[in-house]
């Protein structure tokens, strides 16, 4: 069962045509759809409000902030914003979050693309074997290997650096990548790559300039999970880039700042922090919706 | 000669990705099943093999037993919210509408709603924990204890009552993954065909029949995939746990999970070889309970 997630934006609903006269048409106005409405609504606020409300806090002062929640800024303060961006360095985080996500995600569909389409289209000794290895990393819990690879990353030299974070992402997010890519190079028609061979073309030319492109709607969603996995990641920072804050990036710099607020109580800060945090995001989320509901979502459908 | 040009190309193309893999995640995992059987960090500064204490050990810790009973708790209480009201949305979304002319209809602006539920799922857990911190503050700056104390009621310790807590994060976990699940369930019903539902109605099947004989039956695999999916995040709670919960686990331990438990052994207590044993617990939970699921929620699949 094939389901592509922008269908559901533009298809519309199932819709049974009508009774054909073996029972009496429904009434227009449907009492059930004002409650729909409402519930739909109710869970929409709940999602939207917390974030308005971070944005809202951000330009309140501390007083205001210890006092009711649901009081609105007496007026609009920005200076907490200059606060989160120089002091606490959110700048800085947000930089480095995305000098170490373009690397890992870049790197990660160019390997994993690479490993999948061998795996997909040529038979040799131990192929399958290397197949299973990849894909089974999907069913270890990362934090068992916490430990070994923080000292793997440390006597490599490359703890603390985000390089090392670099290629540990890549390594970490090649079981979904080389899963994802060999069931999709799997189902590209072969004649193409056959054609172009015959043509003379190399193996390594017919990859990058006829499958790989051949192949975008995935290499496309699996770049956007990647992205977003990479961005999300919390942990595998935390372990490998503990000492070094000027290399931290956005997660671990705002979990930070959300102690620090506690005892320098700068909690105007740690909103305007969070607010820096989420609107790139909302940002990307709005322009890109489609293809992120798509690329999420194609993870859970075979 | 072919053969040959054949055979380099897959050893270049593959080399890369296998040495980075090999390095970084299997020599790892491999690690970790030794280490676990050692006793290093904690008597002795090197790894020594120590057999099995670290595992009697593990069956002594209370902590331990917290966090398996939080993670069993997850494991039902995840999905079944989750999905239910996943499940309830997008029932809304896509029947809710009333029918004209015979036909059902989605309500009004669902795309809309699909947009704003799915949101939460792009931001990252730890700013979520962040955020979340300032919803559930204790005093009347927190968003849920300011509206209690407007209305009159003594505010809640979210996050320091120990019966609430986990709860509390339980809630948060659900507030992101909706979403997710409302668009994955979306297009689980765009997909099924429409003479399915014709011929129903015909038949004078409503709305809620339509639901519950049809979309749910045709919707299985998708709700099978999405209960593994929150069954395997229900082994995991890390980052939430360690950003929003007091004491990191806390208050009493009673937010305690396996994945935040194993950091903390490992890295604010240097005792690798025990957190490595309890790695190697929740592996083999994390399996265990794969493995049930498949058996389980195989059933025959409707073609269509």
């Amino acid at each position: 069962m094939a389901i592509k997630t922008h269908d559901a934006s533009s298809t519309r609903k199932p819709s049974p045509a009508a009774g054909g006269g073996t029972r009496p048409p429904r009434p227009k106005a449907n009492p059930l759809s004002g409650l729909a409405h409402a519930a739909l609504a109710l869970w929409g606020v709940i999602t939207i409000f917390p974030l308005i409300w971070t944005f809202l806090s951000s330009f309140k002062t501390n007083t205001e902030i210890f006092g009711n929640s649901w009081s609105l800024p007496a007026e609009l303060r920005t200076e907490s914003w200059g606060r989160a961006w120089e002091t606490a360095q959110v700048g800085k985080y947000m930089l480095n979050t995305v000098i170490v996500v373009s690397a890992g995600t870049l790197l990660t569909m160019l390997f994993g693309s690479m490993a999948a389409y061998v795996l997909a289209r040529y038979t040799f000794p131990g192929s399958k074997i290397v197949y299973v290895v990849f894909v089974s990393g999907l069913a270890f819990p990362v934090f068992l290997a916490m430990m070994p690879l923080f000292f793997v990353v440390e006597d490599l030299g490359l703890l603390n650096s985000h390089i090392g974070l670099v290629l540990v992402y890549v390594a970490y997010s090649m079981p979904f990548t080389v899963l994802f890519m060999t069931a999709f190079f799997r189902n590209l028609p072969t004649s193409v790559g056959e054609a172009a061979m015959i043509d003379g073309a190399s193996h390594t030319r017919t990859f990058f300039q006829i499958m790989l492109p051949m192949a975008k709607p995935g290499v496309v969603s699996i770049t956007i999970f990647n992205v977003l996995g990479q961005w999300n990641q919390y942990l595998l920072p935390l372990v490998l880039l503990a000492e070094d804050r000027d290399k931290w990036v956005i997660t671990q710099g705002i979990a930070d700042i959300s102690v620090i607020a506690g005892y320098e109580a700068d909690w105007p800060g740690l909103f305007a922090a969070l607010s820096m945090a989420i609107i790139p995001m909302l940002i990307v989320y709005v322009v890109f919706q489609r293809q992120i509901q798509s690329g999420l979502t194609s993870g859970a459908v075979k | 000669m072919r053969r040959l040009r054949e055979y380099g190309f897959i050893t270049g193309f593959l080399a890369i990705p296998v040495i980075l893999y090999v390095v970084f995640v299997i020599s790892p995992y491999v690690q970790a099943f030794y280490l676990s059987l050692t006793d290093w960090g904690g008597v002795s500064a090197f790894p020594s093999f120590s057999g099995f204490s670290n595992y009697t050990r593990l069956f002594e810790d209370e902590v331990f037993w917290k966090a398996v009973r939080n993670h069993v708790l997850l494991l039902i209480a995840l999905p079944l919210l989750v999905l239910s009201l996943a499940l309830f949305f997008s029932f809304l979304l896509n029947l809710g509408g009333g029918s004209k002319g015979g036909k059902l209809r989605g309500v009004w602006g669902s795309k809309f709603y699909r947009v704003v539920f799915f949101f939460p799922q792009v931001l990252a857990v730890a700013i979520v924990g962040v955020l979340f911190q300032a919803v559930y503050r204790p005093d009347e700056g927190g968003i849920i204890n300011g509206a209690l104390i407007a209305i009159g009621l003594e505010p809640i310790g979210w996050l320091t009552e120990p019966s609430i807590a986990f709860w509390a994060i339980i809630g948060v976990m659900v507030w992101q993954a909706v979403g997710f699940y409302v668009v994955l369930f979306s297009a689980g019903m765009a997909a099924i065909p429409k003479d399915v539902f014709e011929a129903a109605a015909l038949d004078g099947a409503g709305r809620f029949r339509l639901f519950f004989s049809i979309t749910l039956p045709l919707l299985w695999d998708t709700l099978q995939v999405g209960w593994i999916y929150l069954s395997i995040a229900a082994f995991d709670g890390f980052a939430l746990v360690q950003v929003l919960s007091v004491d990191r686990g806390g208050p009493d331990n009673s937010t305690a999970v396996l994945p935040l438990e194993i950091w903390k052994t490992a890295f604010s207590y240097s005792e690798f070889g025990y957190a490595s044993a309890m790695g190697v617990a929740l592996f083999f939970m994390t399996i265990t309970f794969a493995v049930l699921a498949l058996r389980v929620s195989r059933r025959e699949k409707i073609e269509f």
